[in-house]
């Protein structure tokens, strides 16, 4: 694997090379030094063209449990687009002598340019509406972690389907491994020609939610109300935020997911974000071992070997 | 100075004929089988050869003045030169906008040097910011027929429909010719933010779409106001099967109005921006297989009356930026002609009619361009080798820039010789100056 561009290019082998490799990182985090020399010497260059403080000190935690070293790039994307263009910019990085570019960027398919120009791994760290890979990873795991298989789980994705690269790639690996996904939103906040997205759709959150195994919200964005897309957040809340009414409709077997930051009163009345069937936590405490996997996949050479290596250590 | 081409096949008001060619000076002075060539001639042996009129480019974009390091009207000339072209008309979208009677002379003036006929386009608005008219009559009093804020719409249409009032009247000018609008349709409140047709693709690769409806309804409201005014409105790279059908309906209604089409348009499809490559960016955008299916028969059924470049340079680094804030535009003169030899099931006569003698009529330039090859007409010819099979090169085309979408494309078709205006200016697919 030299890239993680999307779900898509890895496939459901690359998804669950990755589960493998996280259960032996998920033990190095349970140690007292939590910490292997996999990647001394390696060098990671995260470079974030839009802001994310959880997800670059995910990727940066985990890069330090292995031994990278990690090297910091923060650009604005209106300060790049001032001249600089976006093949000149990742040159430069490369120049100084990285092993793989970790992206954020908020413009589609920019990992993916990238990777066509260089020769260091390129792992999306989310693009624009288009992907957000470890997030999808990190989800994958954390409901494999409960024990579960994916082969006929009912997960339903509930918000801003539109706008989200979290929905893109979790329908993607979630429909790979076997689960039916059924999208939950206005048409509004629903992507035009969704159909090309191979879900389920409903408008009707409480018609869904008794036959719902995973319930996965989305962060709803302020400024949609501002676009005319919801009339008012309240009413959102009303019709598609998970309120006590409705978490009490909700199978006691089910998980409750957000990528987070959660709005409460938004997509989750506050009371529930006690319930115990909420996975949040856990999806960030995962999220250091998943990206711990695919940067030992991606970055270390000869990936089986070392594999081992980590686990008789 | 005489240029004789012999052993062709020459396209005449009779159809394809096997004859002879002699140009002297700017005038074609012989057109047969058993014409005399003088001794001191040049001859251009055509065997296996089709000489056709020059091409007519209605809209390209040369850059000049403003964003000579794209392009410039001498390397613009020279890359529509060896795509066939003896004329093209440059759109007014350059920096400073070409919106005056100076930058219109100006324009004219660098032009005096170019390898084909260079017709500027004027702004319909001043700076193309779709509020106040440029000097329309001064203008056409001056000689431009074309007026187009190329590249834009304007968006309201109580200045729309008083532009088209005021262009009626210009006829007292022109001696008789109306102006042309030539019209970008677009609802730019409902393309904002977008960057590649609305549909499945945008969909999957998470990108914001501009739709179909976007172009049909402003065309719509073109064709009403048109219909309103009695303007002659000439609709400019119609990219969706529901344009075509307002075209076809427009034109039973016998309102004066004609289309064109840009080859891409016909050849590609949005799957092409599936990797996320900036060269494969165009407004309006890279539709789908039912909108190539539709034009393709609007081009066969006369609706849509010719094939443009939208020749549109752009630096290469701008391509090399994400998606969404790479310009869009594609090159287009050296790859047209072979493009539409090899993509459109038509008999070369349309293709001609298509991609010279009718965007000749409607840029005005009849008298010197597009008509059928005839002693007395001016020598405004391309020879065309249409069993020739070979690679498209972005990197070598005569451009400054190298956005061609048909990179590494394998065609059928090639323009060997241009002579314009007597002047054989590409030789064996060599620019001579």
């Amino acid at each position: 694997m030299k890239d993680l561009l999307t779900i898509e290019q890895i496939g459901v082998d690359g998804i669950n090379e990755i589960m493998h490799a996280a259960d032996s990182f998920a033990e190095v985090c349970a140690r007292p030094i939590p910490k292997v020399p996999a990647l001394r010497g390696k060098t990671v260059a995260s470079m974030f063209f839009e802001n994310s403080t959880r997800t670059r000190t995910s990727f940066e935690t985990a890069a330090k449990r292995l031994s990278a070293d990690v090297m910091n790039f923060s650009a604005s994307s209106s300060s790049v687009s001032k001249g600089e263009s976006l093949r000149d910019t990742v040159e430069t990085i490369e120049a100084m002598g990285v092993d793989a570019i970790i992206v954020r960027h908020r413009s589609s398919g920019a990992p993916e340019q990238i990777a066509r120009w260089a020769n260091a791994s390129v792992i999306n760290a989310g693009d624009g509406w288009h992907s957000h890979p470890t997030q999808s990873l990190l989800d994958c795991y954390t409901i494999r972690a409960e024990g579960r298989s994916f082969e006929g789980q009912k997960i339903a994705i509930v918000g801003d389907i539109r706008h989200s690269r979290v929905a893109r790639s979790n329908i993607e690996a979630f429909t790979l491994l076997g689960a039916e996904v059924t999208l939950v939103a206005p048409p509004t906040l629903l992507p035009t020609h969704v159909e090309a997205l191979g879900a389920k759709v409903s408008y009707d959150l409480d018609s869904v939610l008794g036959d719902t195994d995973v319930l996965y919200l989305l962060r709803m964005q302020h400024e949609r109300m501002n676009q005319a897309l919801v009339p008012s957040l309240g009413e959102y809340h009303r019709a598609f935020g998970l309120t006590l009414d409705r978490a009490k409709k909700l199978p006691e077997s089910s998980l409750i997911m957000h990528p987070g930051p959660m709005n409460r009163g938004i997509e989750i009345s506050p009371e529930v974000t006690q319930d115990p069937r909420v996975r949040v936590l856990n999806q960030v405490a995962n999220g250091v071992i998943v990206r711990m996997a695919v940067l030992y996949l991606i970055v270390g050479s000869a990936a089986a070997d070392r594999a081992q290596e980590v686990s008789a250590s | 100075m005489s240029i004789a081409i012999t052993g062709g096949t020459v396209l005449t008001e009779d159809g394809l004929v096997s004859a002879d060619v002699l140009v002297t000076s700017s005038t074609i002075s012989g057109v047969g089988t058993d014409i005399p060539i003088p001794g001191e001639a040049q001859v251009i042996d055509a065997t296996g050869l089709t000489v056709t009129p020059g091409l007519v480019d209605l809209k390209a974009h040369l850059r000049e003045p403003g964003h000579e390091e794209a392009e410039t009207i001498e390397t613009g000339s020279r890359g529509a030169a060896l795509g066939g072209y003896t004329a093209v008309v440059a759109m007014p979208n350059t920096e400073p906008a070409i919106d005056s009677l100076s930058l219109v002379r100006d324009v004219r003036k660098i032009a005096e040097t170019a390898l084909c006929e260079v017709v500027p386009a004027a702004a319909i608005t001043v700076g193309r910011k779709g509020e106040l008219l440029t000097p329309m009559g001064e203008l056409a009093a001056e000689g431009v027929r074309i007026f187009s804020d190329g590249g834009r719409g304007v968006q309201d249409p109580a200045i729309m429909r008083s532009i088209m009032e005021y262009g009626t009247g210009l006829h007292v000018v022109t001696g008789g010719t109306p102006v042309v609008l030539a019209l970008h349709c677009e609802v730019e409140a409902l393309t904002a933010g977008g960057h590649m047709h609305e549909g499945e693709w945008a969909t999957r690769l998470g990108m914001k779409g501009q739709p179909r409806e976007a172009e049909t309804l402003m065309m719509s409201r073109d064709i009403t106001l048109a219909r309103m005014t009695g303007a002659r409105v000439h609709l400019q790279h119609i990219s969706t099967a529901g344009s075509v059908e307002l075209v076809r309906a427009a034109k039973a209604e016998g309102l004066a109005v004609t289309a064109e089409v840009a080859t891409h348009h016909f050849t590609l499809t949005d799957a092409a921006c599936a990797n996320f490559d900036p060269v494969f960016k165009v407004n309006p955008p890279l539709r789908t297989d039912d909108d190539v299916a539709a034009i393709k028969a609007g081009l066969a059924d006369g609706t849509i009356d010719c094939i443009v470049t939208d020749h549109a340079p752009h630096e290469p680094h701008t391509k090399e930026f994400p998606f969404d804030l790479a310009p869009p535009g594609m090159l287009g003169f050296e790859s047209a002609l072979s493009i539409a030899l090899s993509e459109l099931d038509l008999p070369l006569e349309r293709l001609v009619e298509l991609m010279s003698t009718r965007p000749a009529e409607i840029a005005g330039l009849g008298d010197r361009h597009g008509a059928p090859i005839a002693s007395g007409n001016r020598a405004n010819l391309a020879i065309i080798d249409r069993d020739r099979t070979w690679t498209i090169d972005g990197q070598a085309m005569a451009s400054r820039s190298h956005n061609s979408p048909y990179d590494g494309r394998e065609v059928t078709g090639k323009v060997t010789h241009t002579i314009y205006d007597g002047d054989l200016v590409v030789a064996d697919g060599v620019a001579t100056k």
